[in-house]
């Protein structure tokens, strides 16, 4: 069989879908780094639902659904975006070869259990993983540049198939995604303002009490009220939390510092020394979290010198500095 | 977080992996950085690995005394819950809790083993 190589230019990112988009277009000469992608993407957010359950543990998350920021962008930056799904699993992987011999850079949604490279301790049901193929070896498996790891991976086409038709919730149905570059590159200027000003009104959350800071204090609510629950049952709680927020791609604090990441690249990009100083104060932010995550697991280790309202009361200076975070970006984006 | 504060802690879940974590160098600018773990992040991680494990190992006693069926085993194995299984087959919550006697098991038809096969990727 004879091996396509298409140019690709990998970076390791925190987060699979900003990773993906950033590398994607950094392949075609658009540069853009990784935080970039996710902020204009509007993509910070708090969610907590406690009736939809993951392996029996309450729904957690610090960003948008997936595939918001593959789509924001794209419309943002006018970005050519074509994708498929498909109902025949052999099509969907002909579709695949057939874009590669075309000397594409294809992006796939897939499964993260069915993928081999994956080290054993990550590896769950999870459907909603983001990866580019650029190309196929000899042997016939396939070129991946996986944004989460270091270097460029292989996968063999079985276990590819697997992953992008595996079934469930968010399921890929072989989702498979080609990305244009603009002819002309759009204003980041004015979609950087557009977008922070977004991110600060959706933070209040909207009128249920599971998004934004409301989302926070409705958590720090759950968690008082934990006590009456067994030890088991508060670790298991408390540990998911920890690793929603640091655990799953992140970029460390539940994506607060990959956002003050981008507000300080914004700041050099439009000489805007407020957009630092917010910056900054959103690595405090961050900090915070950082704080809350290490309370819990205290906890659950049981050292006697810290209290579950330790612990809930770390999660609401969250909240308050989220609030006053808010406001800055609301004053800075009017 | 500054740069110098990000952690490496050799995470055991990481298996020699590093993931990029964003933190602040000398003049206060942001830059990614790569963390071999968190001491923090791995004690939750490998908690939510020990209650898989003991979970697939009490099924696999059941299964081998013959108290639950293969489904029963599998669904820990291939760590799956009654939830994400439900979504991936189609089977409703209760029909999968069924399946998971033995004497139902064993009855059921081909049609519906080949569901659970097939996510399973098992034949």
């Amino acid at each position: 069989m004879n091996s396509i190589v298409n140019n690709v230019v990998h970076r390791q990112s925190s987060h699979c879908e900003s990773g993906v988009v950033a590398n994607m277009l950094n392949s075609q000469g658009f540069e853009l780094s990784e935080p970039m992608v996710f902020g204009l993407a509007s993509a910070l957010m708090f969610v907590y639902l406690p009736m939809v359950k993951v392996g029996g543990l309450p729904l957690i998350a610090y960003r948008m659904p997936p595939k918001s920021i593959i789509s924001s962008v794209c419309k943002k930056l006018d970005v050519k975006l074509t994708s498929q799904k498909f109902s025949n699993e052999d099509e969907g992987m002909k579709a695949l070869d057939q874009a590669l011999s075309e000397g594409k850079l294809v992006g796939l949604q897939t499964s993260v259990y069915w993928l081999p490279y994956f080290p054993e301790d990550m590896r769950f049901q999870f459907n909603a993983h983001n990866l580019t193929v650029y190309g196929k070896n000899e042997a016939g498996d396939y070129l991946i540049s996986d944004p989460v790891f270091e270097d460029v991976v292989t996968c063999p086409p079985e276990n590819l198939k697997q992953a992008r038709f595996a079934k469930g919730m968010l399921a890929a149905k072989g989702l498979m995604y080609v990305m244009d570059k603009p002819q002309v590159n759009a204003d980041l200027e004015i979609q950087i303002r557009k977008s922070i000003k977004k991110t600060a009104k959706m933070m209040n959350g909207l009128v249920l009490p599971f998004f934004g800071i409301k989302g926070i204090y409705h958590l720090a609510k759950k968690i008082d009220k934990l006590k009456k629950s067994s030890e088991q049952e508060v670790g298991m709680f408390l540990s998911n939390i920890v690793r929603m927020q640091e655990e799953i791609g992140t970029g460390g604090a539940g994506f607060r510092f990959m956002y003050a990441s981008f507000l300080d690249e914004a700041s050099q990009l439009l000489q805007d020394e407020k957009l630092h100083e917010i910056s900054k104060f959103t690595t405090e932010v961050g900090d915070l979290w950082r704080e809350f995550a290490m309370k819990a697991v205290l906890f659950c280790k049981k050292r006697k010198n810290i209290s579950l309202e330790e612990v809930s009361e770390s999660l609401r200076v969250c909240a308050q500095h989220e609030t006053l975070l808010r406001e800055k970006l609301l004053a800075w984006s009017k | 977080m500054k740069k110098e504060e990000v952690p490496q802690d050799s995470c055991k879940s990481y298996s020699g992996h590093k993931k990029l974590i964003y933190a602040v160098d000398e003049q206060g600018h942001y830059e990614g950085v790569k963390s071999s773990g968190w001491e923090v992040e791995g004690f939750a991680t490998e908690m939510a690995v020990k209650a898989l494990d003991e979970q697939l190992a009490k099924a696999t006693t059941e299964y081998q005394q013959g108290e639950i069926s293969a489904l029963g085993y599998y669904i820990p194995l291939l760590r799956f819950d009654l939830m994400s299984l439900a979504h991936a087959t189609g089977f409703f919550q209760w029909q999968i809790k069924r399946h998971m006697t033995v004497a139902i098991f064993n009855k059921l038809s081909d049609k519906k083993l080949m569901k659970y096969c097939a996510v399973f990727n098992v034949s």
